[in-house]
């Protein structure tokens, strides 16, 4: 299990957790599996989102691999001028 | 990757050479958006709503058809039904459907033979309007009985009651808010309002479209990313991507308000009703003002609390921006970066992403961040001038630093905030005597950068001499840069590189030229596809000498045996091995496509020496510092333009741009005249320090700076004004007459 912390105001979609446990070896299973748990963050998700893995932050790279201690953050979807 | 290239001892890396284009832009032959000239070309105009809101009863084109020389006329009766989400946006942007959404709004389209005759028939255009009623300040399209943009435009970010206008809601922070201020021995609150600054690219939108009946057609145009014109172009017209290829022009500038569409689609629309002419159409000023993005405007109030000897023990900000009709005002990224300058325990950040009528948002350099800093930097400025604590001192306590946690949640890798604080603070300006009326602001700023989709490829010529292919358009001199990465990884002279801008037939998808990423992604891309051809040019080698290819290494532009071989074989140049290509296995390239993800953030200092004309609130900026973290300065000299050029829109945001709106909701300045951007005699030379602290994440350690730049200038404008007048100025911009009147309120001015 991985822990992904999430931003304040999904805690309402994730039984007001802002933590929370899922399985995933990467980032697409990680945020298959959020959805799977919690229904409420797939329009979180579908709108686009970035993971910060162990301080990297990926915009959208499934494959990025993910450990059981890696420090995760959903973040806000990037954007730059 | 860490840093995996040369660290050190570069021949090429570091120089200044002259830009590949440069010959081009000063003669007059590099071809921008509106040099497109083809035979059979048509011109395109826009018919324009006069109205901030209202129903679009009828449109009636008979006139205008009938004049001579009009070959189409296209309304939203000409696009597809049927999309969702962002590109109903887009294509309600681009054509209004059942209503026009702000003064401006795009509501039918001509084509003519000529321009003047497309603009005399888009006049002849008849549109029956219903007017409604408007808004379009934040703060008011938030109130109950305020007009409704759009019902049910809302997601699912916004918690129920709250008004319809506000479309997106955010919510993040962490720590005990409580404890941090009651640990505190000064809690300050202020709230404070930015307007909508534009872009202000000199030059203005353009493009050329061409679509046959076989639904297949290409587009010329001006952009920072051709790849995102396609995508968004072909889903506003219901067709696929491949069908559309897109060649971007040279572009006169974009901070950001190139990377999507306003008008573009319309070409052709236009030619696919014109029977597959191509149509070329230009924006005027006034429309570029009008119709095209300008940034979001802000209304914030910020609570922090710090202790006597400068800690700031929490924080919290509650972000309130409108990005006109649409969502999108890029307050969710104002959420994350309002206070991550610091190492704040207990902070907490609300948004609200608000409809009004005003034009769609485009991004603009560090979109969300000046705002933000703004309001931030002038508080902290506020605290310490309180606490009779030194700025720079204060901002050292408490920055962020490899290690850090972020306020946004991860922890910093290497970062060179403390790094720009302490140049600020030994720059020979900081010792600078100020005189009557005179004062000095500081303030630091922070952009996150991005890497983002990427594809180039390298080719070697017969003689030697390299062609990069990347897909971002070179607005701020990357092709010299592109040229200088690929010089130190062959070894070989830089004028022995040409980049071109491929279009979209040519390479992989691209991400636009946005997010400070060009020099970071495409330089990395550029690196690792010479790397490439470097390992089968050492092949090459090792074929024609018999030996095993771990055996060759490459230095200075040649092959050279190694190990035990060492001395057995005279190297074999570049130029040799390419010249031999054809016979010793073909053609050699490389190619790289991903999307790198160490592009890591920049951090800046600002300080700015400003004297006030206490008899008419005039503001003259008298010395001006950027020191900013670039991580390897790839051309030193392209560093400084994108540090000035950051600095020069952050100065005309804080004291003289906005946008003005009349009673009756039309823009009031919509040329330059009246929308008053930074002129050379408005501004002495702005000096500038290039901190590098490596960052991990690339060949050469480069960190994207083509954005922190403008996030410094509002607050440090705003400080410098406090110190020279004794009056804190909450409200953007600082125009003479505001700081008149607040001179007078103040009963300063004599």
């Amino acid at each position: 299990m991985v822990e992904v912390n999430l931003w304040s105001s999904l805690r309402r979609f994730a039984d007001g957790q802002d933590k929370v446990d899922v399985p995933g070896k990467t980032v697409g299973e990680l945020l298959d599996n959020l959805v799977a748990a919690y229904p409420g963050l797939a329009p979180v998700i579908k709108a686009g989102v970035s993971i910060s893995v162990d301080g990297e932050i990926l915009p959208a790279v499934k494959s990025a691999p993910v450990k059981p201690d890696s420090e995760v953050f959903l973040l806000q979807r990037m954007k730059g001028g | 990757m860490a840093l995996d290239g040369k660290t050190s001892e570069y021949k090429q890396i570091g120089s200044t050479p002259d830009r590949p284009d440069g010959l081009d832009k000063v003669t007059g032959r590099a071809r921008y958006g509106a040099d497109i000239h083809v035979p059979g070309m048509l011109h395109g105009a826009v018919v324009r709503s006069p109205h901030a809101h209202a129903k679009i009863i009828k449109i009636d084109a008979t006139k205008a058809l009938a004049l001579k020389g009009v070959k189409a006329v296209v309304t939203r009766a000409d696009f597809p039904e049927g999309l969702e989400g962002e590109d109903w946006n887009l294509q309600e942007n681009c054509m209004a459907g059942e209503k026009a959404l702000y003064d401006g709004h795009a509501v039918a389209a001509v084509a003519a033979t000529s321009a003047l005759i497309a603009r005399d028939a888009a006049k002849l255009v008849d549109v029956t309007y219903e007017v409604l009623p408007h808004v379009t300040d934040v703060d008011a399209a938030m109130q109950d009985g305020a007009p409704i943009i759009r019902e049910g435009a809302a997601d699912y970010s916004v918690p129920e009651g709250m008004h319809p206008n506000v479309v997106r809601y955010f919510d993040t922070g962490r720590g005990d808010l409580d404890k941090g201020f009651a640990d505190a021995d000064l809690v300050v609150e202020r709230s404070y309002t930015t307007e909508a600054a534009h872009q202000g690219y000199i030059e203005p939108h353009a493009c050329m479209g061409q679509m046959g009946a076989d639904g297949r057609g290409e587009m010329w145009v001006c952009t920072q990313g051709h790849w995102f014109i396609r995508r968004m172009s072909t889903a506003v017209l219901g067709i696929e991507t491949t069908n559309i290829r897109v060649t971007p022009s040279e572009i006169g500038g974009g901070f950001g308000g190139k990377t999507t569409i306003t008008f573009e689609p319309l070409s052709l629309a236009l030619s696919r009703a014109a029977g597959g002419k191509p149509v070329k159409m230009v924006m005027s000023r006034a429309e570029v003002l009008r119709s095209t993005g300008p940034t979001a405007s802000a209304s914030m109030d910020i609570k922090m609390g710090m202790t006597k000897d400068g800690k700031i023990t929490a924080a919290h900000g509650t972000f309130r921006m409108q990005g006109g009709a649409f969502p999108g005002a890029p307050v969710d990224v104002t959420t994350m970066l309002a206070f991550a300058n610091y190492n704040i325990e207990h902070v907490h950040h609300i948004g609200y992403d608000v409809l009004t009528n005003r034009p769609k948002q485009a991004a603009y350099r560090a979109p969300g961040a000046p705002m933000a800093a703004f309001a931030v930097e002038s508080t902290i400025d506020e605290m310490c001038r309180e606490l009779g604590l030194d700025p720079i001192n204060t901002r050292l306590k408490n920055a962020a630093r490899d290690g850090t946690r972020s306020t946004f949640g991860p922890k910093f890798g290497p970062i060179g905030l403390v790094e720009s604080l302490e140049a600020a603070r030994d720059h020979p300006n900081m010792q600078a005597p100020l005189g009557p009326n005179q004062g000095r602001g500081i303030a630091s700023g922070y952009w996150m950068n991005w890497g983002g989709e990427t594809s180039a490829s390298v080719a070697m010529s017969e003689d030697g001499t390299v062609t990069v292919s990347v897909g971002t358009p070179d607005i701020g001199g990357s092709r010299a840069s592109m040229a200088l990465m690929a010089a130190e990884a062959f070894g070989i002279k830089y004028e022995d590189v040409r980049v071109n801008i491929s279009d979209t037939g040519a390479l992989g998808v691209n991400e636009p030229t946005h997010g400070s990423r060009a020099t970071y992604a495409s330089g990395l891309a550029t690196i690792k596809a010479a790397e490439e051809c470097i390992g089968k040019m050492c092949q090459r080698a090792a074929d024609k000498w018999g030996i095993d290819v771990d055996a060759v290494t490459w230095e200075d532009g040649a092959a050279k045996p190694s190990g035990p071989n060492a001395g057995d074989h005279d190297p074999l140049t570049i130029g040799e091995i390419c010249a031999e290509m054809g016979e010793t296995g073909g053609p050699i390239s490389g190619h790289y496509e991903g999307s790198p993800t160490g592009f890591s953030g920049s951090f800046g200092t600002h300080v700015v020496d400003v004297e006030v004309d206490p008899e008419t609130g005039h503001t003259t900026v008298l010395r001006y510092l950027v020191v900013q973290d670039a991580g390897k300065a790839i051309h030193p000299a392209y560093v400084e333009g994108q540090f000035q050029g950051g600095a020069a829109q952050g100065i005309g945001w804080a004291l003289n741009e906005e946008y003005i709106y009349g009673e009756d909701g039309r823009l009031q300045n919509p040329i330059f005249l009246d929308y008053r951007i930074p002129v050379a005699s408005d501004l002495p030379m702005i000096d500038t320090v290039i901190v590098e602290v490596p960052n991990p994440g690339h060949p050469y350690g480069v960190r994207g700076v083509g954005e922190t730049g403008i996030t410094p200038p509002l607050p440090a404008l705003a400080n410098a004004i406090r110190s020279a007048t004794g009056l804190r100025l909450t409200g953007l911009p600082m125009t003479p007459p505001k700081i008149l009147a607040a001179l007078k309120a103040h009963g300063d001015n004599g």
